[in-house]
């Protein structure tokens, strides 16, 4: 059957990973291809790439770091940040991104779903949604979790499915940083509403909180997470032997 | 030389950059002369079948890709590449394929339980069977990564590896010196350069 995947996070910003980086034996720890070849090395099964830059320049960088990371590492990669358009699509897709992870995109204008997904085939377009309970409702917020929409997250992600997303990235901004385990209560209404699969993103803090989300959640497809795997809290290769333990099925 | 075939379907670079991280470099080309003098012969390819079928055919590339099996040179047909090395494929219709595998490609809708997700998508093991040569560096349960929604259906004794999604699948195939792989080697961590390197190795 296929695995669980564990995917750790890379916010690039002209040509760096920020959000701080601490590892041990690695020289340069802000480089985006030394990073990403170490999570290679050591049990990442895919890799996503944020571009957190606000300036053409850095967009230029972006763009030359991951030709080089598409030349180094033979996993697949995904690409956000900054995605509003086919062009931009074009754009990552030439530098060996295989998925494209779209936001507040979408957001502006759902159709870029709908083009892409024709362009380029479903498993090509991911939609990752920033959620937040606000009274008590699931609602979608755009500009990095800045500005709420007023959207209902659950049909606004159906509604992207329904326009050809291929996968689905649930960030909860309530769990968010917290370290306390995933939003299991939002994960499962999403991974109810939707066949595609489901990426959960957001409050994991230590091993035993992805065990508990593939545990309870089988539908869930795949954890994700920045700075527990950057910080070294987390160890992917032990995450992934321990979820083996429990008999949750990991490439290993 | 190895010569990637490009007819203007999907995206070469990781393919070109893989077999350049084994110490094979490979030439990317849509020249047919030059995929006749190659000594293997890649065939990638992604999207729908109708469409790359037609783009191989009016480049005038399919005959090149049959003209170097037939002379015995080893060819790899790789995800949609490999489909198209078929008699034939059901993928929205009916079309022909190279015929250099004997059987259809057929859609895994219907032979996987319906709970299961298509398309099949991720990283899953391989089942090997016989002692196919580009398999020397792969073990039984090495897991590669997939995507697709058609498998190839032809005779056991082609089938060199499947996987499990709720039914088997089939993952590579071999006729003689026609190799194919559903997954994409590309994609697939050191376990897929190992398998490439293999192939280049023939």
């Amino acid at each position: 059957m296929i695995t669980k995947r564990i995917i750790p996070c890379l916010d690039v910003k002209d040509g760096r990973v920020v959000k701080g980086v601490n590892f041990e034996g690695l020289a340069d720890v802000s480089s985006p291809v030394s990073l990403a070849k170490y999570y290679s090395d050591n049990g990442a099964d895919e890799l996503v790439f944020y571009d957190i830059t606000a300036s053409a320049e850095g967009r230029k960088l972006f763009t030359d770091i991951l030709l080089e990371v598409a030349a180094t590492i033979f996993i697949p990669l995904t690409v956000g940040g900054g995605i509003n358009t086919v062009d931009d699509f074009d754009r990552v897709l030439k530098c060996g991104a295989d998925k494209v992870s779209v936001n507040s995109g979408a957001i502006k204008n759902p159709r870029l779903v709908e083009d892409a997904a024709k362009k380029y085939g479903d498993q090509c377009v991911v939609l990752s949604a920033d959620i937040k309970r606000v009274d008590g409702k699931f609602t979608v917020f755009a500009k990095g979790g800045r500005e709420n929409t007023g959207m209902e997250a659950i049909e606004w992600i159906k509604r992207c499915v329904g326009m050809g997303a291929g996968e689905i990235v649930v960030n909860s901004i309530d769990t968010d940083g917290v370290k306390q385990g995933f939003d299991l209560e939002m994960l499962d209404a999403v991974s109810n509403a939707v066949s595609v699969p489901v990426i959960a993103s957001g409050g994991a803090g230590k091993i035993d909180d992805f065990v508990r989300l593939f545990k309870t959640l089988p539908k869930v497809d795949a954890g994700l997470a920045a700075s527990i795997f950057h910080f070294s809290e987390v160890d992917i290769k032990e995450l992934k032997r321990t979820l083996r333990e429990n008999d949750i099925i990991v490439r290993l | 030389m190895i010569a990637i075939v490009d007819y203007g379907v999907g995206n070469l670079f990781s393919l070109k950059s893989s077999f350049a991280a084994i110490g094979y470099p490979a030439e990317v080309t849509g020249d047919p002369e030059r995929i006749r003098s190659a000594d293997k012969v890649i065939l990638p390819g992604v999207g729908a079948f109708e469409d790359a079928a037609k783009k191989l055919r009016d480049t005038g590339l399919d005959s090149a890709v049959k003209d170097a099996a037939k002379a015995g040179k080893p060819l790899l047909g790789i995800c949609l590449g490999m489909q198209m090395l078929f008699d034939k494929s059901l993928e929205y219709g009916e079309h022909q394929g190279l015929g250099l595998i004997n059987g259809t490609v057929e859609p895994i809708e219907g032979v996987i339980p319906r709970r299961l997700k298509i398309p099949h998508i991720g990283w899953n093991a391989l089942h090997l069977y016989g002692e196919s040569p580009i398999f020397k560096y792969t073990k039984e349960g090495d897991c590669v990564y997939f995507v697709h929604s058609y498998h190839g259906v032809t005779d056991a004794e082609n089938v060199i590896a499947d996987t499990e999604y709720g039914a088997p699948l089939t993952a590579a195939v071999q006729s003689g010196n026609v190799f194919g792989y559903q997954f994409h080697p590309e994609k697939s961590g050191a376990v897929g350069l190992d398998i490439l390197r293999a192939f280049c190795e023939i």
